[in-house]
């Protein structure tokens, strides 16, 4: 077995191969001061949620003050392009009074941060931020403390600026943080909740700042799980199965052998082709001559809805208010409608990529992976390994939007690595990308609703299917609703011929697309203004608050739709955030093209940490949402899916962008996520807004220039 | 059949001995261990594998070793001027026009490309001329921004 020094010198800070368990690592960080946190109680009942096998109940994150008076927070969270980093170091330097530049965040290496379940659900800035201030207001406790003992006076008397400790009487006695620290070794434990009341008080937090990472990326030398390099490498090209659920029966590799410099590997299913050069692995790949019996599987992009409302699963009911008979009984006009959405990809741009290498006792995998401590239980369990001897790191990572959350590629470079002792890369190519996605699942939604002559919503009867209830609310204030939630959401076993999950903000696109757009559909019946119709129908100030805001910025003249002028109005609730959008848009009826001209969203989010992060995530939901909305959808047959590059799936480009106004209503209140809420009104805004230009209503997503067309038809 | 294959890479003449067939991105990402020049399709569809030959914008993942013998290619690491940024490298980092980074480098080499093809570009050229390159964390506004002040800038150094 290859165990040349070169390669353990290239897994820098390889630790000791002992056992270590979770507590016992932090011994091995040296002096400074600690302090151990847990991040919120909702997040540990997601974690339970998700079926997580192990959670710490003692601390996942921890805060060092080093020795020299830098500050580091060390946690299983990772960035994937959002700005979490940026956000968290802002929080962390204003509570501690340092240098912005003097804070380090340490992020989801399995052996140097404590276990967390992994990035997503818009959780880092809103549970996780909250949680870090507490702990950073403990360690400045500490840090007082300290100073007071060595200056002879009071707490009180002393105040902070930049790491240096000073007393307010006399400003030359004065002590560092560093000269504090030095040759120190406490340990403290955080209490759970942030005391944090007034938020107005923090001078970096609230004002924008740029991304950290900008030179690295702009040189190329950011390094992805794909850019990692080790002596004696391998790139891995797999077979794979034509279809999802395809068995396989046998296969020949006879003709791939004989390519020079190759080795193939089998292992049950896994039958790999390994090179040094990726395109003769693929050479060989090819030449596997291998049968499979596929599975029938009696669904296809022709009759899906139908497929799946045969199959809908048993239905909890999550709210039962008043009573949805009587508010029938004196509604003036009914209205149900039946809401689809298709397949969406969440297509990174970087494709699943790991580099694994087993010195013959540790195994080091470097993953793209929204969830690295899962990983590293998942590879410990299948190869039957103990987890500590197996570390994930987490280079750079190019896009998840959810789809990383599945770390399918780590466990076959693991595999690999394990078998043959090399170091082996496994990039996913485009189409392996597509194949093995956890697509937003195909969901459908039900509404019978109605209201009274004056406009006012009176019954509301909601049933969602494959969606799940994030986003499910009814927002307005309706006296008689009833909410009917039919399987768990993101996925459905056996229903969907491939596998599904959580794709930003999971099932909450598909519920606003159906809510607003009814709610719109109402609007126009009754005769309202759609902007004055909602406001009339809400009692929610935050909802309120957006949709005022959005009409401001978009000035808006009311009218009845349709208006022939093409605007149209949404609002939504997503992980404790509040957003309205507007749009113009422009319809071509001959070719059924929808060009969206703008967008304009108002968004709050309790405290808004970093704006200019915040907006640029408003921004990119906008854009996110264009494809989901006019053109993304899978094609398949059964278990196969046909679409395999960006010839077919259209992901939206430059030319369709429309100019965009933000606005961020800051609010003295925890920080709310940010990342999701303002990508789930994309579908209905753009809706509504063809609507309201064309006489034309689409109740299916993606709205494709031939769903326009058809609708056009009807109108 | 290896062939000896010679060219200027980075401002630096080197040379290969490869089958002529290999593609200039793996070439790059792997023989030169260039990993700036990402691979997402590996079909010309997305443009995150843009590098320069002979100062036009190519995708090195459509183009063979081959093609490039006797030329000049550029890639994203041979861009800055020691540690002065280009200033499209420059511009994108000033407007924030970039989130997980997995594009950028095949946006600043288009950039570039287009520049050189384009000196004063109209914002709709500029649109035109980027189309074929995707961002799936959805930068455009921005990568556009910061094209046209590349422009500005380019223009006002001369
Ligand atoms: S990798 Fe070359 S165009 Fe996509
Ligand atoms: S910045 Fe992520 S793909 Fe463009």
């Amino acid at each position: 077995m290859d165990k040349s020094k070169d390669i353990q010198d290239y897994i820098e800070g390889h630790t000791p191969t002992n056992t270590i368990k979770r507590r016992n690592f932090i011994r091995l960080l040296g002096g400074g001061i600690y302090v151990f946190f847990h991040a919120g109680a909702a997040l540990k009942l997601m974690a339970a949620e998700a079926d997580q096998r192990r959670l710490p109940d003692d601390f996942n994150a921890f805060l060092r003050i080093h020795e020299n008076g830098k500050v580091s927070c060390y946690t299983g969270k990772i960035e994937m392009g959002q700005g979490a980093n940026t956000g968290l170091a802002m929080m962390l330097a204003d509570e501690l009074d340092v240098a912005y530049e003097n804070v380090e965040m340490v992020m989801g290496d399995t052996d140097l941060c404590p276990w967390d379940m992994g990035t997503f659900g818009s959780l880092t800035t809103r549970m996780f931020g909250p949680s870090m201030l507490a702990a950073a207001a403990e360690a400045r406790t500490v840090l007082l403390e300290l100073a007071a003992e060595k200056l002879g006076t009071d707490v009180d008397n002393l105040d902070v600026k930049k790491g240096v400790v000073f007393n307010r009487q006399d400003q030359s006695e004065k002590i560092t943080y560093a000269q504090l620290t030095n040759g120190q070794r406490i340990e403290r434990v955080a209490k759970n909740e942030s005391t944090v009341k007034d938020y107005s008080k923090y001078k970096i937090m609230g004002k924008p700042k740029f991304r950290a990472d900008s030179l690295e990326k702009v040189t190329g030398k950011a390094k992805y799980s794909g850019d990692m390099r080790l002596p004696g490498m391998l790139y891995a090209r797999l077979l794979r199965p034509p279809s999802h659920g395809a068995k396989l029966i046998s296969v020949d590799t006879a003709e791939a052998e004989k390519v020079e410099g190759v080795q193939i590997v089998r292992d049950g299913d896994l039958v790999a082709a390994l090179h040094k050069d990726p395109e003769m692995a693929e050479k060989a790949r090819d030449l596997f001559r291998a049968k499979f019996e596929e599975a029938d599987k009696p669904v296809s992009n022709d009759n899906l809805f139908d497929y799946l409302n045969e199959r809908a699963p048993e239905g909890n009911v999550n709210i039962n208010e008043g009573d949805l008979s009587k508010g029938e009984e004196l509604a003036t006009s009914v209205f149900n409608n039946e809401f689809h959405d298709g397949y969406v990809a969440h297509s990174p741009m970087e494709p699943h990529t790991a580099m694994a290498y087993f010195d013959g006792d540790k195994m080091t995998v470097w993953a793209g992976t929204q969830t690295p401590f899962p990983a590293q239980s998942n590879i410990a369990r299948i190869l039957g390994m103990e987890e500590d001897k197996v570390r994930v790191k987490p280079p750079y990572l190019g896009g998840g939007f959810g789809g990383k959350s599945d770390h399918g590629q780590a466990v076959e470079a693991a595999k690999l690595a394990k078998l043959t002792g090399k170091p082996i890369m496994v990039d996913w190519s485009r189409e392996e990308e597509f194949f093995y996605d956890t697509f937003r699942p195909a969901a459908i939604v039900k509404i019978n609703s109605g209201i009274d002559d004056a406009g006012k919503i009176n019954f509301w009867d909601y049933h969602v299917y494959y969606a799940g209830d994030r986003g499910s609310e009814t927002l307005y204030d309706v006296p008689h609703q009833k909410r009917t939630v039919y399987g768990r959401g993101w996925t459905a076993p056996g229903i969907h011929p491939f596998d599904t999950g959580a794709w930003r903000g999971p099932g909450n696109s598909t519920n606003t697309f159906a809510r607003e757009t009814q709610v719109d559909i109402m609007a126009a019946k009754a005769g309202i203004d759609p902007v004055e119709f909602r406001l009339k129908n809400l009692k929610d100030q935050r909802a309120i608050d957006v949709l005022e805001a959005v009409a401001e910025m978009a000035d808006w003249k009311p009218g009845q739709s349709p208006s022939g002028r093409g605007f149209g109005v949404a609002i939504g609730s997503d992980a404790g955030t509040y957003v309205a959008h507007i749009a113009k848009v422009d319809v071509n009826k001959e070719t059924g093209e929808v060009k969206v001209l703008k967008v304009w969203v108002a968004q709050e989010m309790g405290f808004c940490v970093n704006p200019q992060g915040a907006t640029i995530q408003m921004e990119g939901c906008i854009n996110m949402g264009l494809g989901y909305s006019l053109k993304e959808f899978i094609e398949f047959e059964g278990g196969k899916v046909k679409t395999k590059n960006f010839d077919t799936y259209e992901i939206p480009r430059f030319s369709w962008i429309p100019e965009m106004e933000t606005k961020i209503l800051q609010r003295n209140a925890p920080p709310q996520g940010g990342g999701e809420p303002a990508i789930v009104c994309m579908g209905a805004v753009i809706g509504n807004a063809i609507y309201d230009q064309t006489g034309a209503r689409l109740l299916e997503m993606a709205m494709t220039p031939a769903k326009v067309i058809q609708a056009l038809k009807n109108v | 059949m290896k062939a000896k294959i010679e060219f200027t890479l980075n401002g630096k003449d080197v040379s290969v001995e490869l089958e002529e067939s290999k593609k200039l991105l793996w070439v790059l990402r792997t023989h030169f261990n260039l990993t700036g020049t990402k691979y997402g399709c590996g079909e010309g569809y997305c443009g995150a594998c843009t590098v320069l030959i002979n100062n036009s914008a190519t995708r090195s993942c459509a183009t063979t070793i081959g093609e490039v013998a006797g030329k000049n290619v550029i890639t994203i690491e041979g861009l800055a001027q020691g540690e002065k940024l280009h200033p499209v490298q420059q511009a994108f980092a000033d407007h924030d026009a970039l989130q997980c980074g997995y594009c950028t480098p095949g946006m600043i080499m288009n950039a570039v490309g287009l520049l050189n093809d384009q000196p004063k570009p109209s914002r709709e050229d500029i649109i035109l001329g980027m189309e074929d390159n995707l961002c799936r964390c959805g930068a455009h506004n921005r990568i556009l921004d910061a094209i046209e002040a590349a422009a500005n800038e380019m223009q006002n150094g001369k």
